[in-house]
C-alpha cells in the first residue's frame, strides 16, 4: 500500500502531474473515437471512484478532501471528467453521421415541441433535484468557521478561494503583476474575443469534434488543462509555503525546497560571458527584454509567414494577430513552467527595482 | 342527477374534481387569464400571458429541450443564483458587517437558529453556481452556440461569470474568521502589483510630479479595493455593500438582457 501511495505523491509532482494532464488532452483528442463509448465513460468514472474511496482510506488524504471547502473541488471533479468525456461522445456520434451524410444528431430532433409541458416540466424536475442535493448537501456538510479574524496570526498556507487556486499556482512562475492582473485580464478579454476571432462557420448549434478540431483543442487546454487543474494542483497538493506535497503525504511545515533558481541575465552575463552583471539594469536585462519583444513582437510575423499562413488567409490580418497575441500569452504559462523545470530560470526580465519582473 | 354526473365522467378522482372546480372559480382565473394548457391555443395562451415563463419561446427546437444538449447547466445557474438571492436575504437578518459583530453573527447563526441551513446552503449554493456557470459556458463552447448571431451573449456571459467569481470572492470575507480575512488578503494582494495604478506595480513609480508620488500603499488599486491599506474595517463594509446590493444588481440586469438575447438570437441554438 505504502508502494502505491509513493507512486501517486511521486505522480502529484507538479511536473508529472502537468505532463500527464497535456498527455491525457492529447489521448482524448486523439484516441476520441475509443474514447467514446459507454464502457470507456463507467470505467474512468470506476476508477475515479475507486481512486477518492481507498485514498479516503489515508489520513492525510482524508484531511485534505473533506476541508469543507475543498468538497466541490472533488465534485469539480468528477463532473468535470463526465462533460468533457459526454460532449467529446456526443462530437464523436455526430461527427460519423455527418461522415455518412446524415446531419447531427440535433438536426433530426429539430422539430418544434410545446413549451409547456415539455420544458417547463424538465426545469420543474432539474430545479426540484437542485434544491434536494443542495439540501442534502447542507445539512451533512457544516459551513466551515475557524478562529475569529486575527491578523497578527498568518495561517499557512494562506490560500485564496478555491476557484482562484489556478492564478495562484501561478504565482510560482510569474510576479503578481503578471499572475494576478494581465494574465487574469487576458483570460478575460480573450473569452470574450472568441466569438470574433473565431470565424470557422460550420460547428454552430451542435456538437462536433471534427469540423472544430482546432478551436475546441485550445479551448480544451485553456479550460481544462491550465484552468482547472492547476485549481485541483493549488487545492491539494500545495501545502505550507506553497510546497508541493504528494496527495498521501503529511503537511510537513518544515519541509525544505532547494531554491536555486537563476536569472537569465545571469545566464546570459555571468555564466556565457564570464562577465560581472552590468550595473544599468537596462543593459543587465536587455537580453530578456529582446526576448520578449522577439516573443510578442517578432513571432507572430515569422509565424504568419509559415506555420500559421493558412490561418493568416482565413482569418484576415487584423483577427489573426489578436488571436495569435492570446495564443501566445496563454503559451507563456507552460513555456514559463518548462523553463522553470528545465533551466531552473526564475526570470526572463528581472528589474525588481521597478517591479517588472517576467 | 348525482348518478347521471357519475356515469359521464366516472374516472374522475376526488382530487381532479377539486382541481376542475379550482381553476373554475373567479379567484382563480382572475389570476389565470385562460384556461388549463391542454389544448394548442391555451398552451400558447400560458406562455404569453405569464411574466415568469414569457421568457420563454412558445414553441421550441426539440434539441433544445434535451438534457443531453444543454445539460441545463444555464438553467441551474439561474437556479442557484435566485436561492441564493432568498437564502441571502435571510442571512442579512441577522449579520452586521462591522468588526464587532460579524464574527458573533455568524456563530449566533450556527448555534442559535434552529435547524439552521442557511448559511450552508448559501455556501454550497455560492459554490456549486461558480461550477455550473463554468460547466455552461464550457456546454456552450461545445455546441459552438457562441457563433454568429450569439457573439454578444456570449461576451454577456462572459462578464457575468467574472461576475459570479466576485460576488463569490465578495461574499468569502463576510463571516470575518481566519479562513475569510486571508483568502481575501492572498487575492487582494494582487491589487498592489497593478500596472501603474499598484504601488508595487510595474510603471507606478512614472506617475510622479516631481519628487511627489502619485500612487503610494494609500491610494492604489488596493487601497481601492480594500478601503484601507489591509483588509480591516473599510473592507468589510465594501465587500458586504458590493456583495450585498451592488453585484447582485448588475449581475440581475445582465441576466435579463442575457436571457432575452437568447430568445431574440433565435432560442437555444441548433443546426441551421
Ligand atoms: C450567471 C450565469 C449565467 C446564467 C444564469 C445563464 C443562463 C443561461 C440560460 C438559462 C440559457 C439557456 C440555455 C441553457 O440553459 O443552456 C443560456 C444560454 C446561453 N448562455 Fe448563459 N448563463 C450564464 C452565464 C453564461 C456564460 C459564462 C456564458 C459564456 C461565456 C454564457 C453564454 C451563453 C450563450 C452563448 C447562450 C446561448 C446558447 C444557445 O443558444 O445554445 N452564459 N444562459
Amino acid at each position: 500500500m505504502d508502494f502505491i501511495k509513493g507512486i501517486f505523491n511521486a505522480v502529484a509532482d507538479p511536473r508529472v502531474y502537468f505532463l500527464l494532464m497535456v498527455l491525457a488532452l492529447v489521448g482524448l483528442v486523439w484516441k476520441r473515437e475509443s474514447i467514446a463509448s459507454n464502457a470507456f465513460g463507467y470505467g474512468a468514472l470506476g476508477v475515479f471512484t475507486l481512486f477518492f474511496a481507498l485514498g479516503g482510506l489515508d489520513p492525510n488524504f482524508r484531511l485534505i478532501i473533506t476541508k469543507p471547502d475543498n468538497v466541490p473541488i472533488v465534485g469539480l471533479i468528477f463532473l468535470l471528467v463526465f462533460f468533457v468525456w459526454y460532449s467529446m461522445k456526443q462530437a464523436v456520434v455526430n461527427d460519423r453521421r455527418i461522415a455518412k451524410g446524415e446531419g447531427p444528431e440535433e438536426a433530426a430532433e429539430s422539430d418544434r415541441v410545446w413549451v409547456w409541458p415539455d420544458l417547463v416540466y424538465t426545469e420543474l424536475i432539474s430545479l426540484i433535484v437542485c434544491s434536494i442535493v443542495l439540501i442534502v448537501w447542507s445539512i451533512v456538510l457544516k459551513a466551515p468557521l475557524e478562529q475569529p479574524a486575527n491578523r497578527a496570526v498568518t495561517p499557512n498556507p494562506s490560500k485564496a478561494p478555491w476557484y482562484f487556486l489556478g492564478l495562484q499556482e501561478m504565482l510560482v512562475y510569474f510576479d503578481p503583476w503578471l499572475a494576478g492582473v494581465v494574465l487574469p485580464g487576458l483570460i478575460i478579454v480573450g473569452l470574450i474575443a472568441i466569438p470574433y476571432i473565431d470565424t470557422n462557420k460550420k460547428g454552430n448549434g451542435y456538437y462536433t469534434f471534427n469540423e472544430r478540431k482546432v478551436e475546441i483543442t485550445l479551448f480544451l487546454f485553456g479550460f481544462v488543462v491550465l484552468w482547472c487543474s492547476l485549481i485541483v494542483l493549488g487545492t491539494f497538493l500545495r501545502g505550507p509555503n506553497w510546497n508541493f506535497f504528494g496527495p498521501f503525504e503529511y503537511w510537513d511545515l518544515h519541509k525544505l525546497e532547494a531554491l536555486t533558481n537563476v536569472n537569465l541575465s545571469e545566464y546570459f552575463w555571468v555564466r556565457a560571458l564570464g562577465q560581472p552583471l552590468p550595473t544599468n539594469y537596462f543593459l543587465r536585462e536587455l537580453p530578456g527584454i529582446v526576448l520578449v519583444l522577439l516573443y510578442v513582437g517578432a513571432l507572430p510575423v515569422l509565424l504568419s509567414k509559415k506555420l500559421f499562413k493558412t490561418y493568416v488567409d482565413k482569418l484576415g490580418a487584423p483577427r489573426y494577430y489578436v488571436t495569435v497575441f492570446l495564443f501566445l500569452m496563454m503559451m507563456a504559462l507552460p513555456i514559463k513552467m518548462l523553463l522553470r523545470w528545465i533551466f531552473n530560470l526564475k526570470y526572463i526580465v528581472g528589474i525588481p527595482e521597478i517591479f517588472f519582473n517576467i | 342527477m348525482a348518478t347521471e354526473t357519475k356515469t359521464i365522467r366516472p374516472q374522475e378522482s376526488p382530487a381532479t374534481r377539486f382541481w376542475n372546480w379550482l381553476t373554475e372559480t373567479q379567484v382563480w382565473k382572475s389570476v389565470f387569464r385562460h384556461e388549463r394548457p391542454n389544448t394548442d391555443r391555451n398552451r400558447v395562451l400560458v406562455m404569453l400571458s405569464n411574466i415568469f415563463l414569457h421568457l420563454h419561446p412558445v414553441r421550441i427546437r426539440k434539441s433544445g429541450v434535451k438534457l443531453r444538449y444543454t445539460w441545463c447547466m444555464g438553467g441551474l445557474s439561474f437556479f442557484l443564483f435566485l436561492s441564493l438571492t432568498f437564502t441571502g436575504l435571510l442571512l442579512m437578518f441577522y449579520y452586521r458587517p462591522t468588526l464587532e459583530y460579524a464574527y458573533n453573527d455568524i456563530v449566533g447563526l450556527r448555534e442559535h437558529v434552529p435547524l439552521g441551513i442557511m448559511r450552508e446552503m448559501h455556501r454550497w449554493g455560492a459554490h456549486a453556481m461558480v461550477i455550473t456557470v463554468w460547466l455552461h459556458m464550457f456546454r456552450v463552447f461545445m455546441t459552438g452556440s457562441y457563433k454568429p448571431p450569439r457573439e454578444f451573449n456570449w461576451s454577456v456571459g462572459v462578464i457575468m461569470l467574472v461576475l459570479t467569481l466576485l460576488l463569490s470572492f465578495t461574499g468569502y470575507l463576510l463571516p470575518w474568521d481566519q479562513l475569510a480575512i486571508w483568502a481575501i488578503t492572498v487575492g487582494s494582494n494582487m491589487a498592489r502589483a497593478t500596472p501603474f495604478l499598484g504601488h508595487e506595480g510595474p510603471g507606478a513609480a512614472l506617475l510622479a510630479l516631481g519628487d511627489v508620488k502619485l500612487i503610494h500603499a494609500a491610494d492604489d488599486a488596493r487601497f481601492a479595493l480594500l478601503g484601507g491599506t489591509f483588509v480591516g474595517e473599510g473592507a468589510l463594509l465594501r465587500f458586504y455593500v458590493l456583495h450585498c446590493v451592488g453585484l447582485p444588481l448588475g449581475i440581475a440586469v445582465l441576466m435579463a438582457v442575457h436571457f432575452w438575447r437568447v430568445r431574440k438570437d433565435g432560442g437555444i441554438s441548433g443546426p441551421m
